[in-house]
């Protein structure tokens, strides 16, 4: 979960480059650092809809059937994002909290970032309800309300950490790097990240 | 397929941008005013001074059907792509949007894998854009961060209202009528914006109706061409602010509105004055002197330059009743790092440099002259020949140390104002801190066609817009 909220942070499109857009055109550093927020926000209601929404399927959907839906979205859409990249149409250059937590939200959702994670939520969860199956004591209404509670907590860390990875890129290029960087250094991420959606979904199908 | 790294002719900044390489080749529109079967085309000039064919034509396209007239085309990506609420870095700088303004027909060319050898790989005929969009006779093409914009002179009918319409940069389908709101705006001509303040402009000319028969003395007289600047909400697509420039001003055209993204003015060029057959340049700005989001444009009028008093056996039939000579700016355009103008004078011949560091004091600082109604100045390269038509569509290159431009205007309207018929050609200048020379080396004449819009290899000063400063 720390890994892949690295991995959302460290994309230019996802965050911290609006931040230091933000900040140039401020002529300042808080730019950076105010954009950060509402970026961070709305990263983590784009993954928390997806999550929150597996974790309602999964009260009435068996697991593996669960598994099987979240595998081939993430694959039909890792190969359709191999082929066709496109974006949502919004925001522009004057943005306030809501409009970046929006974009945020919009960008994090439309390049499938819950999606993503959700297999490793599945899975973790999956180890939560054996180990409640090992202790017979627990109801099914705890097993929820646990199942939640790891959520939330993958949530946050997934959250901190993507947070952590953009503000520190963001930092770095605006104190030190500059904007040429982008010219050579803007590897095709998304090419790579509709790939490991792809992959992860026919891992978790096959698995 | 998407590139691995961004397109090295992508900048993030204009900065950025006037360090990249010389540009080696150029496309120019090529436009048949004859009424024979021959249809436009695209011509590239090789533009290395090292190469034997220097200033010459290296390869050409005809488009799809006769009777285009081709305007100002346009890239399918450019600079923008970098701007970081759409980041798509990947795309490529490759195709060619190429709009006519007679047919409404929009051609997409594709520049790979031989740049001196453009194919065409799309055609959107004309009612397909009039169904998508309600409009007609495209006109100008600017690379968006999330689309190709498109300005539009009119509706299919051949009336108003004119306005933008929008085009998907990957598919090139048509996707719709770009205004939500249009509030008063009726004439189309231009459209550019200011991308750091979410703020698009748009000029005014005349419906197509009004233009495609050549300038209408009763409308002119009567004030009747574009006279307006509109202001947009380049985000939520409506209507924000109307400039007015008076009565007696005439063609609104060309918009340059400063590359730096921080900076929140920019400038327009006008034909014609009723009252002294003037031309005239203005410059917008923000009234509170702020650069945010909201706030008032305020316009004024920073250049004026004068018509000549002229003998009338030397003007068409057009102009001999009034004893002179107007200047015609037709079109202007800025230098990269916001320094330069450089105005074409289409009448008069006159090309003119003007420092415009401070935009509401600029200093004229170099001029030269090739054609014009009266002179028709001579180039180095022929100095017994004398020459029609006058500097008309600009190209600065990125670097800002050569500027080219071509002598064809609109082929109902040249005829107009050179009845001897234009003979296209294309001229450069090299600019120095001592201002601007005629390189006479370079000196492209076209048989038979009449020459309008360059772009440069890569990218130049009307190509591209940046979100950095």
């Amino acid at each position: 979960m720390l890994l892949l909220g690295a991995y959302h942070g460290i994309n230019p499109g996802m965050g911290w480059l609006f931040a230091v857009a933000l900040g140039m055109q401020q002529g300042s550093a808080r730019g950076v650092w105010r954009a950060l927020p509402p970026i961070g926000l709305g990263h983590a209601l784009a993954v928390g809809v997806v999550l929150l929404a597996a974790g309602l399927a999964q009260l009435v959907v068996p697991l593996g059937l669960l598994k099987a839906t979240v595998a081939s979205i993430l694959l039909g859409f890792g190969v359709y994002r191999l082929w066709r990249h496109r974006h949502p149409r919004y925001g522009g250059m004057r943005v306030g909290f809501r409009d970046l937590t929006t974009w945020s939200f919009l960008m994090a959702s439309a390049h499938g970032a819950g999606f993503m994670v959700l297999p490793f939520v599945i899975r973790m969860s999956n180890d939560v309800k054996a180990v409640d199956a090992a202790m017979p004591s627990h109801t099914g209404h705890m097993t929820a309300a646990a199942s939640a509670g790891t959520g939330s907590i993958l949530l946050g860390l997934h959250t901190l950490s993507y947070l952590a990875v953009t503000g520190l890129a963001a930092w770095i290029v605006y104190r030190w790097l500059g904007l040429a960087l982008l010219r050579t250094a803007w590897f095709n991420l998304d090419l790579l990240w509709a790939a490991v959606l792809a992959v992860t979904g026919a891992v978790v199908l096959l698995s | 397929m998407p590139l691995l790294k961004p397109d090295p002719t992508f900048y993030p900044s204009p900065k950025m941008a006037m360090q990249s390489p010389p540009e080696k080749l150029s496309y120019l529109a090529l436009i048949n005013s004859k009424k024979d079967d021959r249809p436009d085309a695209i011509a590239v000039v090789d533009l290395d001074p090292d190469s034997a064919s220097y200033g010459k034509l290296v390869g050409s396209v005809d488009m799809t059907k006769p009777g285009d007239e081709l305007h100002h085309f346009g890239w399918n990506a450019c600079s923008s792509c970098l701007c970081p609420y759409a980041p798509h870095p990947h795309m490529e700088r490759r195709y060619l949007i190429v709009p006519g303004i007679n047919t409404s027909r929009i051609h997409v060319l594709d520049t790979k894998p031989d740049p001196k050898n453009p194919k065409v790989v799309k055609v959107i005929e004309p009612e397909v854009l009039a169904e998508r969009t309600g409009y007609a006779a495209p006109h100008t093409v600017h690379c968006g961060p999330d689309g190709i914009y498109v300005s539009a002179l009119g509706a299919p009918s051949g009336d108003g209202p004119g306005g933008t319409l929008v085009m998907d940069p990957e598919t090139f389908e048509i996707k719709g009528k770009w205004e939500i709101d249009r509030g008063p705006q009726q004439l189309a001509y231009d459209v550019w914006w200011h991308l750091g303040l979410d703020t698009m402009v748009t000029s005014t000319w005349g419906t197509p109706n009004m233009v495609k028969a050549g300038v209408n003395p009763e409308l002119l007289l009567a004030g009747k061409y574009g006279n307006k600047l509109h202001f947009w909400n380049l985000r939520k697509r409506r209507h924000v602010q109307q400039l007015e420039l008076g009565a007696e001003q005439q063609m609104a055209l060309e918009l340059r509105p400063a590359h730096d993204p921080a900076k929140a003015y920019g400038f327009l060029g006008v034909v014609l004055s009723l009252k002294d057959l003037s031309s005239s340049i203005w410059v917008w700005y923000r009234e509170d002197g702020k650069n945010g989001s909201n706030g008032k444009w305020g316009i004024k009028k920073i250049i004026e330059i004068p018509a000549t008093p002229a003998d009338p056996a030397k003007l068409p039939p057009l102009l001999q009743g009034f004893k002179a000579e107007p200047p015609l700016v037709t079109d202007i355009n800025l230098s990269l790092d916001d320094r330069y103008l450089y105005v074409s004078c289409w009448g008069s011949g006159e090309f003119i440099q003007y420092d415009v560091s401070d935009p509401f004091n600029p200093k004229k600082s170099s001029s030269i002259r090739l054609g014009g109604i009266v002179n028709r100045s001579v180039h180095p390269a022929k100095p017994k020949q004398a020459l029609n038509g006058g500097p008309q569509m600009v190209e600065i290159s990125r670097d800002g140390k050569r500027v080219y431009f071509s002598n064809g205007l609109y082929t109902p309207w040249d005829d107009q104002f050179y009845p001897d018929g234009v003979r296209g050609w294309v001229a450069k200048v090299d600019v120095t801190e001592k201002g601007m020379k005629i390189d006479s080396k370079f000196f492209l004449e076209v048989e038979g066609m009449r020459t309008h819009q360059m772009r440069l290899e890569g990218g130049d000063a009307s190509s591209d817009s940046f979100c950095y400063s």
